[in-house]
């Protein structure tokens, strides 16, 4: 296929690639590799990286493998972040269909909405969605999918807008289709590339904003999560920093591979727009 | 006079987004598990339901939750964003107290950030796809990429513990009485290492942005004019690029505000500066709910004002949107 030549014949895209299958890979791998509870107390408290060979990355502040949680940490970033992108897109899809296909007031009902959205800092909305709903696993993803929604919806509007009145939209309104299947069946899926390459975005957002979260210690305690580890370590930060360190790395590996592959799809798939 | 109408109308048109936020987040906080009285009963250490009751009659609780909502609206008209029981004082006050140091790390990070954007995106969009432009474009995608806390920490650790040229946290010394040029000086170092942990992201989206408009300006028509005259190509970039070039880096401050005030939380947490971030973080652990509504109010306003500032700019830097409209 020409765009998947186009994509492979840029290195950044390469190399993105690379460094998103080695973060699933330690997404897969870390039950294989760590099979014992990543958050469970494995030897001595704050072990130095590459000083004692079972703890290759040391041990944090109460003696638990830096390794392990940093390999179980890829699973939730990567859940958290891609179910947070899925739910921000879906709502962002439909409101901005909606809103692009219908125009008049439900366009301008739903454009109010999502500029109150976006008026109000998401992280600041975060905060309040946690303070009301807690802090767990589930609700921290939905909260995250939740704040995220409104740039592609504007994305989806502004493609509806521009292929509504196209002639194959105009076809299938003169055989007769009902706008659901318009909608759904003829506009989305010419609609659909952009919001996609923009899905990456979203990710990356949505990763970065989930340790955050954790780091202030408001996201799931329970679970290995990178940004619980960086928020751990400051505790032992003047001395003991490589606790905050490794994790974060990881974040900004993760962080870099999304952004990477978004922008190699983005530019293989419209050749045109390349930024040069 | 014809621009400052044109931001009045969208400034009006703000409003109702406003109002918008406050019903909704009003109605999503009615859904928290407790309330103030619960707060307040629990720092007291506990106390009988008859008294809770009567808390709840004093503070309002006892009404419906349309009552309390239309309560809430009246009182902000006349500025009143209720009382913290956390903080024993009115919302107003304690937000007033915590708005000066988010204001002042904001300007420095927009600032830094818009500064050294426009001068590393100039450079890149100089020498395109050469040495220049390909480090400071993967600077760039990695500062993109670099978690604000995380690089806060960093510096911290570099700057203060190993290097202790600047200190690690806090808005000034508390341990010696500063005033005057001494105070300026001193809370300036507090805020090199924030500023620089704030702004890193929006450095790295400007530099970003900038190129792009530069290498899209460079090729218009005008700019081959300008050099067909004549004119030696230090001009040509700083009268008649730059000026063009502006304009996306103008709109992009505007739709960052609201994600700077976002990143403001977390940054004001790793310094421990006591500004409205860190607010919001420690009325979220207190379960300080009427505070925490009053800081979504006034983070919405700061970024409708913010908006309103960024049309009018928009406005002086390109004269045909004041001629339109």
């Amino acid at each position: 296929m020409d765009a998947m030549k186009r994509y492979f014949r840029s290195p950044a895209a390469v190399i993105g690639l690379i460094l998103l299958l080695l973060v699933i890979a330690m997404a897969v791998s870390a039950g294989f590799l760590y099979p014992r509870d990543p958050l469970a107390l494995a030897g001595r408290p704050l072990i130095w990286p590459f000083s004692n060979p079972r703890f290759l990355l040391g041990t944090d502040n109460s003696g638990r493998d830096i390794a392990a949680q940093i390999f179980y940490g890829a699973r939730i970033s990567l859940l958290i972040g891609g179910v947070a992108t899925v739910i921000a897109i879906l709502i962002g899809i439909l409101v901005g269909a909606f809103a692009g296909y219908y125009g008049g007031w439900v366009d301008n009902v739903l454009m109010r909405i999502t500029e109150a959205f976006q008026t109000l800092p998401n992280f600041v909305l975060l905060l309040v969605l946690v303070a009301v709903f807690g802090s767990t696993l589930t609700t921290v993803t939905i909260a995250v999918g939740v704040v995220s929604w409104p740039a592609p919806a504007r994305l989806t509007r502004a493609e509806f807008l521009s292929l509504r009145n196209r002639e194959f939209v105009q076809a299938g309104k003169t055989l007769g289709m009902k706008d659901v299947q318009l909608i759904l069946g003829e506009i989305l899926p010419n609609a659909l590339p952009p919001v996609i390459v923009y899905a990456s975005v979203v990710m990356a957002v949505a990763i970065l904003l989930e340790s955050a979260l954790a780091f202030l210690r408001l996201s799931d305690p329970n679970v290995a999560s990178w940004g619980n580890l960086i928020g751990l370590g400051r505790d032992v930060l003047r001395v003991q920093w490589y606790v905050s360190a490794i994790p974060g790395i990881a974040i900004l590996v993760t962080v870099l591979a999304v952004s990477l592959v978004g922008q190699g799809l983005n530019d293989a798939l419209n050749p045109r727009l390349k930024s040069r | 006079m014809r621009i400052l109408s044109l931001a009045g109308r969208r400034l009006a048109a703000s409003i109702p987004t406003l109002f918008l936020i406050l019903i909704g987040v009003f109605l999503l906080l009615q859904l928290a598990p407790g309330d103030t009285v619960d707060a307040l009963m629990a720092q007291m250490g506990g106390g009988d339901a008859a008294s809770a009751e009567a808390l709840r009659k004093f503070y309002g609780l006892d009404l419906s939750v349309p009552a309390q909502l239309g309560n809430y609206l009246w009182h902000l008209v006349r500025l009143d964003l209720g009382f913290s029981s956390i903080y024993g004082k009115p919302v107003a006050t304690v937000i007033l107290e915590r708005l000066p140091p988010t204001i002042l790390l904001m300007t420095a990070s927009l600032s830094f950030a818009f500064f050294f954007g426009l001068v590393f995106g100039v450079i890149a969009s100089r020498g395109v796809n050469r040495w220049p432009d390909t480090l400071i474009s993967t600077l760039g995608l990695i500062f993109y990429a670099t978690p604000s806390f995380w690089f806060g920490l960093m510096a911290i650790v570099v700057f203060s513990v190993y290097l202790q040229w600047l200190p690690p946290g806090g808005f000034e010394d508390i341990g010696t009485v500063q005033t005057g040029i001494w105070r300026v000086l001193d809370i300036a170092a507090h805020l090199v290492l924030p500023t620089l942990t704030l702004g890193l992201i929006f450095l790295a989206i400007y530099l970003r942005i900038m190129r792009a408009s530069m290498l899209e300006v460079l090729n218009l028509d005008f700019v081959r004019t300008a050099r067909a005259k004549g004119l030696d190509e230090t001009h040509v970039i700083t009268r008649h690029v730059l000026r063009n070039a502006l304009l996306p880096m103008v709109t992009l401050i505007g739709l960052q505000a609201g994600t700077m005030l976002g990143g403001s939380v977390v940054v004001e947490s790793v310094f421990s500066l006591p500004g409205l971030g860190r607010l919001a973080y420690e009325s979220v652990v207190q379960r300080d709910l009427n505070t925490l509504l009053g800081i979504v109010f006034v983070s919405a306003l700061l970024v409708i004002s913010v908006n309103f500032v960024v049309d009018l700019l928009y406005a002086r830097l390109d004269p045909r949107i004041a001629a339109e409209g």
